[in-house]
């Protein structure tokens, strides 16, 4: 496609930089956050972010990790790209576990790195990566500028292949001649020239009809809700036809929120620490309508046992996703919300399905096996931690996690009825990833209540970004669900190896509440419900950055379980242990 | 299973690395990659000769290179009519005496003599794989000293038989 589009600078003051160039290039993207760190191949960068102060805000963070997870927890909220600027060098490389976080998940992320002057490229120079090779699988395409006159196409060739299609990071590379070179002229458009991209969005009308079809005949369908759904804002077509058609629905772990967790219809989340209800619905169904989930090792268990006995459909932006793990009768490439646009037209008629005897059945399960956990009069119950939190935010809050128990606690146990209140890494499962997406989504939506809620071992992955939150008084919550271990790896050992405690606990630890008051926030430790429970809404009501370091009962597992290797029907510790 | 794939993509620097990249990731055996390229300014041309385990796998990595940004276009022509062709350039070790012997060897294969020194001489070919394997058992003999192939290079013939039973080009020896 082509696209032409005309520039409109602020200030057209030929000469200037190739740097100064890339920040009007930014603003006329709409971009109005930078989330960066600078350098010495970024300095005409910087020197330009200076001249532009008022035009666009820079938010300096502590780490180039912090900065990036912070912009995907900014793209997820804000439904635009997070753009994130950092060094050549050892910036660049600190970039790339979030950059790989951003591809798995599909966020749209704009990176900017340095590189050396191109007269030296090649050399060893100082602080010189080949940042090109190194982030070529993990990006949906990086550039590296070669002249000033690229720049204009390729700034807005990177926000278009990062926001359409299948969302994803695109990284461009500048020399560091290329930010400090003058311009000559102002360059006056931009011209898109992407032969090779063209995301198909609206799908086969004729496997529509075949999908319509194979649901009319269908006993037992149900429909896996992916991240897709999110993507292609399309939570309320979803919920208009499940609920039409009296559909069962079940979400991926980053598909929470996309159907409503209290609709009768809702099963839950399925996978390793789904819900039995969802899991018997995955095995047990007929029809597997799958909505925009990329069939994750993580929700299919064993693929031998998965969805044995139903037929496939599955709809996703990306063909490569379609029968890349589970062999799919029915492939429908398009976006979610056409495809379910098209699908409720094409079903419109059919007004009763027969499959009641199926209803009844996952009732029957969702009765019989909920989620639980046991009190303990003792201590703090993780999972009961969680429901006070969804209590005192009335489920509205913008949850972000790490990686760990308390991530699968919080899809659990923090019942998401609506879209774009979730944050997590699911793909590439980061830990010191919530903290700093948390921020990010806090940038996005100013006024919601945004809480962090992380694991003692991965909080300490990027606590540095305190310094920001308390910077730009933002009023995030951080609740710590300490449990001096890292509790999932821990959870394995004793489930899977016999035990055997290896390097899982956490023998010493700041003291959390001082670390915070250090960097000026404000800090509490809890230890019991009482307090808990006396606390929260104080801790909540506060305009202002805060943490809470609360100490939970640290054998407490993640049940229900499938264990490594099995299928969706052989769920360990459905039931309380 | 060996498979012909032909990859149009633009002229932009990486796009060798993201294909390679993407083979070996997925663990694809390159067996030939040849790059060149066509009649369009700034458009290239792939030929790579791939061993792929089944037709699932087969699919998927089709369906990865399609998505790359830089691809215009990926075939599968192992099954098609098709133009295949590879250069090879063969130095055999020789003497004045040998010279016209190698000669009535490589005659039939429209082979020909490139470079000439004192004890070695330089034979190049073009054509299917299997003729120059089977020049290269001829020249054997006479003792090779080096060999340097091209890889295939390919595209479809102007004419595509509507029916099935047209003779394909085999790859299997
Ligand atoms: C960067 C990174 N390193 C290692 C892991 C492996 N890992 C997964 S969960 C986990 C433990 C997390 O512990 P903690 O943050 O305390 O959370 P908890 O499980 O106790 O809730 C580890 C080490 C990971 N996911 N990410």
């Amino acid at each position: 496609m082509k696209v032409e589009a005309k520039l409109e600078f602020q200030t057209s003051t030929v000469p200037k930089t190739g740097a100064d160039l890339l920040i009007d290039l930014l603003i006329n993207e709409g971009v109005e956050t930078l989330f960066g760190y600078p350098g010495g191949a970024v300095l005409p960068i910087y020197d330009a972010i200076y001249r532009a102060r008022g035009r666009i805000q820079h938010v300096l963070f502590r780490h180039e990790q912090g900065m990036i997870h912070a912009a995907e927890g900014y793209a997820r909220i804000k439904g635009k790209p997070g753009v994130v600027i950092a060094t050549s060098g050892p910036g660049a490389t600190n970039l790339v576990t979030g950059i790989t976080d951003a591809m798995m998940d599909s966020l749209p992320l704009v990176v900017f790195t340095g590189q050396v002057a191109r007269s030296v490229i090649g050399t060893d120079a100082f602080q010189e990566a080949d940042v090109m090779a190194i982030t070529t699988p993990i990006t949906k395409h990086n550039y590296q500028v070669q002249s000033i006159a690229d720049l204009p196409r390729i700034v807005k060739e990177a926000f278009h292949i990062a926001s359409t299609g299948r969302p994803g990071p695109v990284l461009v590379d500048i020399p560091k001649d290329i930010s400090a070179g003058n311009l000559t002229e102002d360059p006056k458009e931009a011209v898109i020239d992407l032969p090779g991209y063209q995301p198909t969005i609206k799908p086969n009308p004729f496997q529509i009809k075949k999908l319509a079809d194979s649901l009319s005949k269908a006993k037992k369908p149900v429909i896996l809700a992916g991240a897709g759904v999110l993507h292609a804002k399309a939570s309320a077509e979803l919920t208009a036809f499940a609920e039409k058609h009296k559909i069962p629905v079940v979400t991926t772990l980053l598909g929470l929120g996309t159907f409503p967790a209290d609709s009768p219809h809702a099963l839950g989340m399925g996978g390793m620490h789904g819900t039995y209800a969802a899991n018997m619905a995955l095995y047990e169904s007929d029809l597997l309508i799958n909505l925009g989930a990329r069939f994750d090792d993580r929700l299919t268990g064993n693929l031998k046992h998965f969805a044995p006995h139903a037929k496939v459909a599955h709809i996703d932006i990306d063909p490569a996703e379609i029968g890349k793990n589970v062999p799919t009768q029915i492939p429908i490439v398009g976006d979610a919300k056409e495809a379910l646009l098209q699908l409720s037209e094409e079903t419109a008629a059919m007004d009763d399905l027969e499959h009641q005897a199926w209803l009844e059945k996952l009732e029957q399960y969702k009765q019989e096996y909920p989620l639980w956990f046991k009190h303990d009069p003792n201590g703090m119950c993780p999972q009961w931690l969680i429901q006070a939190i969804h209590k005192v935010t009335n489920g509205e809050a913008i949850v972000a996690t790490d990686v760990g128990q308390h991530q699968m606690w919080t899809a659990q146990f923090y019942t998401f009825n609506k879209p774009h209140r979730w944050i997590t890494s699911g793909g590439l499962g980061t830990m010191g990833f919530g903290f700093p997406a948390a921020i990010g989504a806090q940038m996005a939506a100013p006024e919601s209540t945004v809480v962090a809620i992380v694991g003692d071992g991965g909080f300490q992955m990027t606590l540095q970004e305190l310094s920001v939150i308390y910077e730009r008084n933002l009023p995030v919550k951080i609740i710590i669900v300490n449990n001096g271990a890292l509790g999932m790896v821990r959870q394995w050992q004793e489930l899977m190896y016999g035990n055997r405690i290896s390097e899982s606990i956490l023998h010493t630890q700041p003291d959390f509440v001082k670390l915070a008051e250090s960097y000026s926030i404000r800090g509490y430790k809890i230890d019991n419900q009482e307090d808990l429970i006396a606390k929260l809404p104080e801790i909540f009501a506060y305009n202002g950055p805060v943490l809470v370091d609360c100490r939970v009962l640290q054998q407490e597992k993640v049940f229900p379980m499938i264990a490594p290797g099995k299928g969706l029907h052989e769920m360990i510790g459905v039931k309380p242990v | 299973m060996k498979r012909i794939i032909t990859l149009t993509v633009q002229d932009r620097s990486g796009v060798l690395n993201r294909v390679t990249g993407l083979l070996q990731r997925r663990q694809f055996n390159i067996e030939s990659i040849s790059v060149g390229r066509t009649e369009t300014e700034g458009i290239s041309k792939m030929t790579l000769v791939v061993e792929v385990e089944d037709e699932q796998r087969l699919e998927q990595v089709t369906k990865q290179l399609n998505k790359q940004i830089d691809v215009l276009k990926v075939s599968d022509i192992t099954e098609k009519a098709i133009v295949v062709r590879e250069l090879a350039l063969i130095k055999v070790a020789s003497s004045s005496q040998l010279r016209t012997e190698i000669h009535g060897i490589i005659d039939p294969f429209r082979a020909d003599i490139i470079d000439v020194s004192k004890d070695s001489l330089a034979v190049q070919i073009t054509g299917k794989p299997e003729k120059i394997d089977a020049l290269i058992e001829l020249l054997r003999p006479f003792g090779i000293k080096e060999i340097a192939r091209t890889g295939l290079t390919a595209f479809l013939r102007g004419y595509q038989p509507q029916v099935n039973d047209f003779a394909t080009y085999s790859l299997s020896k």
